[in-house]
């Protein structure tokens, strides 16, 4: 855990400027570190040599920062943060992009829309709160051995793929103009649900099986909160780190959402 | 205790793949389920799984592959460490358990037909690996999670994410009887109860400092149970994968899916009169501009049957090899990867994940440049011990046993990586993903069976001092961590373990090396006793929570030595450079480490491996003499296997 900031090439000494929280409720403040970096550091090896060298540049002892950080290779979701105002993964904001000369400066931040926890950290519980609304799940008969599952074109699972490496990092949700923080439970089920959701039932409503829980996803989506609160700003799409085409996602619902409503309209079911 | 059911429960420690099959099968028969996780279920490491999922399907089956072929391959593939009945009950289950991940919407990559696609993999000369894209780990587990995501709508399974296990609870009669865990947030010590607990806490490779494993994968969960009593099995075998890229925070996997799909592995080389290799003149020039006679393909060379698909353990000693005799790119310790003469659209289709990866961490794009890769410290094969029932003929398991995958003390099983089996002396690559599945959904039967005929009292019943003397416990443990002041850096202790280990316990060891690795150990532990922890804060404190886990590690990584100190042979991933053959008179066995409280040491024993059906043979992969009679090297590649 405690690795060196840098492989050892291009050595020089970055100024790291962290927003600091000691818990919910607490005020922000700044903190800045000086920090020895190289080819080959990246924004979560600098957090690991901080907490291990925990001096600000005035020389005083300071807590380790507390921040996520999982797989470090971008695809557990986890250290999701916002790096000189842009939000991303930290394990591949590579240093020798973001600080190329001795003494520039690198400024970490939490998401602001959700909850901080402390520091770096954030509660997410509501993007797994959603998903849980919209019934992202295939259901099964149990797992008793049944036979294989449908048969799919290589083309569908391609569209299927890449709608599935959604791992809830919460990037598409920070850069929304229309997703807001909120600290209260009761709101989320009213508030917009966001690109990552919205995509997520676009993911079941394709699977034949998953397909049969539809019509319950898009009632959830037209209501308040769902897609038609989407305003187009399509920030998601550019921020997302594993390139979901979540503005083509969002258009599929809003088509489905559309086409459903119809269909209520006439049957009333 | 026929009616209590109600009141039953069942903990599962761990989200990843295990501990997810665990809960959809513990809960499909009834029993609600406590699910534990220091993260977010859907970020546990079984995402970084990259390269697929083995198991006996139509067309391998046509070309006389099977079930049988898969165990066997399997065995051999672990040096015939492991105990064979499990091994052959995963493999008829596997090709059961890739329907229901199909059924359960896992976007497998298909043929033009709409198959199920496959590819190959290490140590099989048959096509039997279902994959994902290259980021299968993090498919399947998707749909697992789910599934759990499921029961838990329908009350069925109850989250305690960010939530740390610190100990089992163990009754008078040394059996389980619950857990103590830390919410980490409120930093809430508390004990839970249940009839049964189920660890699915993944591997150690934080001991070794940097690894292919997430930040939380430091071996503690395992540590703290075999330090309250749980046997500790063959902790020595430690899978060093052979393509990683290195890197300032971690040594990023580069999946053996890339040498299935054709990857070739070289280093650049020159070849005297004599047809020997020798280093290149200029070993650090564009690779692109080296003609292919001035390419040494050492795994193609060495290994004519198996090529560059040679298992795990042996590439990585081919590579470290070729390094050390000085003909690695630069000079140095790396070699090339190459996949750059394939086409784009099918390296996108099939590998994006891990192509993608190598662009972002290395800023060079895999299409156009062969990849610069070293081994790195990856799986481990060792684990908390654990039982099983086999049927009488050892072919497989009592299906719903209540003793299947349950550790030495009652009521507490170890299900995935976290566990010995299955694996032996060496994983073959996408056995993983099967084994975890395999425990979960196989063995998650045989604890509610367990829960079910349970001869004690509910865990309701229990008194609830129990629960209380156990949580006093570990409140105490932390105090006192807290209380120290020391002048010891903990983050600098864990780096000099890491250093440690990977030097001493990994490619190659030798008796006098892994002596003195012991005894720096020995030297950190006693350090470990002088630190102080930076942050005394009661919220979110992960300052504090590393710091309890430092000696965890410590422990462990003293069982891993010792265990490799005593084993005075090479099988597998353990090589002894001072002991170079296996030694099948004193070593078929498992090493079993068991912690001393009063030394805070592992003290080893030997117990025998169940062999069963397939008797063990000499494991040369067909290098020495391909046409030698050997099953492996006799073998010739199948029709359409390979393209």
């Amino acid at each position: 855990m405690a690795a060196e900031a840098s492989t050892g090439m291009n050595e020089r000494v970055i100024r790291v400027r962290l927003k600091r929280q000691d818990g919910p409720d607490a005020r922000p403040r700044w903190e800045s570190f000086d920090v020895p970096v190289g080819t080959g550091s990246n924004v979560t090896s600098v957090l690991q040599w901080i907490c291990a060298h925990p001096v600000t540049v005035e020389g005083k002892n300071t807590t380790p920062p507390v921040y996520d950080s999982g797989c470090l290779e971008e695809v557990c979701g986890s250290c999701t943060m916002v790096v000189n105002g842009r939000v991303r993964q930290a394990c591949s904001a590579l240093i020798d992009h973001y600080c190329p000369k001795d003494g520039d400066e690198l400024t970490l931040e939490p998401m602001t829309k959700f909850p901080v926890v402390r520091d770096l950290s954030v509660d997410r519980s509501r993007l797994f709160s959603n998903l849980e609304r919209m019934r992202a799940w295939v259901p099964v008969d149990g797992t008793y051995d049944l036979g294989a599952g449908p048969e799919e074109t290589p083309e569908a699972q391609q569209t299927r793929y890449v709608l599935s490496t959604c791992m809830s990092c919460g990037c598409c949700l920070e850069a929304c103009p229309q997703y807001t923080l909120e600290t209260d439970e009761e709101a989320w089920d009213r508030a917009f649900v966001g690109a990552a959701v919205i995509s997520q039932a676009r993911y079941f409503n394709m699977h034949e099986t998953g397909s049969s829980l539809k019509k319950v996803r898009l009632t959830e989506l037209s209501g308040p909160g769902g897609v038609s609160d989407c305003g187009n700003a399509q920030n998601c799409v550019n921020v997302c780190p594993k390139e979901i085409p979540l503005t083509e996602s969002i258009a599929a619902i809003g088509r489905q959402v559309t086409a459903h409503n119809i269909r209520q309209f006439f049957s009333g079911d | 205790m026929a009616g209590a059911s109600q009141q039953q429960r069942v903990i599962v420690v761990g989200g990843g793949l295990a501990g997810l099959a665990a809960a959809v099968r513990i809960t499909e028969g009834g029993i609600p389920v406590d699910l534990f996780s220091i993260v977010p279920v859907k970020r546990s490491h079984s995402v970084c799984a990259q390269g697929g999922i083995n198991a006996c399907n139509d067309i391998a089956r046509q070309q006389g592959y099977s079930e049988h072929e898969h165990f066997d391959e399997t065995i051999y593939g672990g040096d015939f460490l492991a105990h064979q009945p499990p091994v052959y009950e995963m493999a008829q289950m596997a090709p059961r358990i890739i329907d229901l991940l199909d059924r359960m919407g896992v976007p497998f990559n298909r043929t033009a037909e709409g198959q199920r696609d496959l590819r190959l993999f290490g140590g099989s000369l048959y096509k039997r690996t279902h994959f994902s894209g290259a980021t299968t780990g993090q498919q399947l587990m998707y749909a697992l999670d789910e599934q759990v995501r499921r029961a838990e709508a329908a009350g069925k399974v109850h989250k305690y994410e960010h939530w740390e296990f610190l100990r089992p609870v163990l009754d008078e009669m040394g059996a389980c009887r619950g857990i103590v865990a830390q919410d980490l947030r409120t930093m809430q010590i508390r004990a839970f109860r249940a009839d049964a607990v189920v660890m699915a806490t993944g591997g150690c490779g934080l001991v070794f400092g940097q690894s292919t494993n997430s930040v939380m994968c430091t071996g503690a969960a395992a540590s703290r149970c075999y330090q309250a009593g749980v046997k500790y099995a063959n902790g020595e075998f430690i899978q060093v994968h052979p393509t990683a890229i290195p890197g300032a925070d971690k040594l990023r996997l580069m999946s053996e899916s890339a040498r299935g799909e054709g990857g070739r592995v070289w280093v650049p080389g020159k070849k005297d009169a004599s047809g020997a290799w020798g280093p290149h003149p200029q070993p650090g020039m564009d690779p692109r501009q080296i003609p292919d006679e001035d390419r040494y393909y050492f795994l193609e060379e060495r290994y004519p049957a198996y090529g560059n698909i040679v298992p795990r353990d042996i590439a990585t000693r081919e590579i470290f090899n070729v390094c050390l005799e000085g003909m690695g790119v630069g000079g140095g310790r790396m070699v090339y990867l190459d996949l750059s003469f394939k086409p784009r659209e099918e390296l996108e289709r099939k590998l994006g994940g891990i192509m993608e990866i190598y662009r972002k961490f290395v800023g060079e794009d895999p299409c156009e440049f062969p990849m610069k890769i070293f081994p790195g410290v990856h799986y481990s094969m060792g684990g908390l011990w654990t039982r099983y029932t086999p049927k009488s003929d050892l072919r497989g398991l009592e299906k719903g046993a209540p003793g299947n995958m349950m550790t030495n003390v009652e009521g507490l099983y170890a299900f995935g990586e976290v566990n010995y089996q299955y694996h032996g002396a060496n994983r073959l690559g996408a056995n993983a993903l099967l084994s975890c599945i395999f425990d979960g959904l196989f063995n998650g039967e045989s604890v509610v069976n367990y829960v079910r005929d349970n001869a004690h009292a509910p865990a309701s019943a229990v008194e609830q001092g129990l629960y209380a003397g156990a949580e006093q416990i570990e409140g105490d443990k932390e105090k006192d961590l807290l209380a120290r002041d020391g002048d010891q850096n903990v983050y600098e202790i864990s780096a000099e373990l890491g250093d440690e280990m990977t030097e001493a316990s990994t490619v190659i060891k030798t008796g006098e090396r892994l002596q003195r690795a012991i005894d720096k150990v020995a030297e950190l532990r006693d350090r470990y006793r002088r630190i102080g922890v930076a942050d005394a804060s009661m919220w979110t404190n992960q300052a504090l929570s590393f710091a309890k886990s430092v000696g965890d590690m410590i422990a462990i990584g003293d069982a891993i030595l010792r265990g490799g100190m005593l084993r005075e042979e090479s099988r597998g991933s353990h090589y002894r450079a001072d002991h170079p053959e296996r030694n099948d008179e004193r070593f078929l066995k498992s090493t079993i480490a068991e912690f001393d409280p009063q030394s805070k040491t592992a003290s080893i024993t030997f117990e025998d491996v169940e062999v069963g059906m397939v008797e063990p043979r000499k494991r040369t992969y067909g290098k020495i003499e391909p046409a030698s009679g050997q099953k492996a090297g006799a073998k010739t590649e199948p029709a359409g296997a390979s393209n």
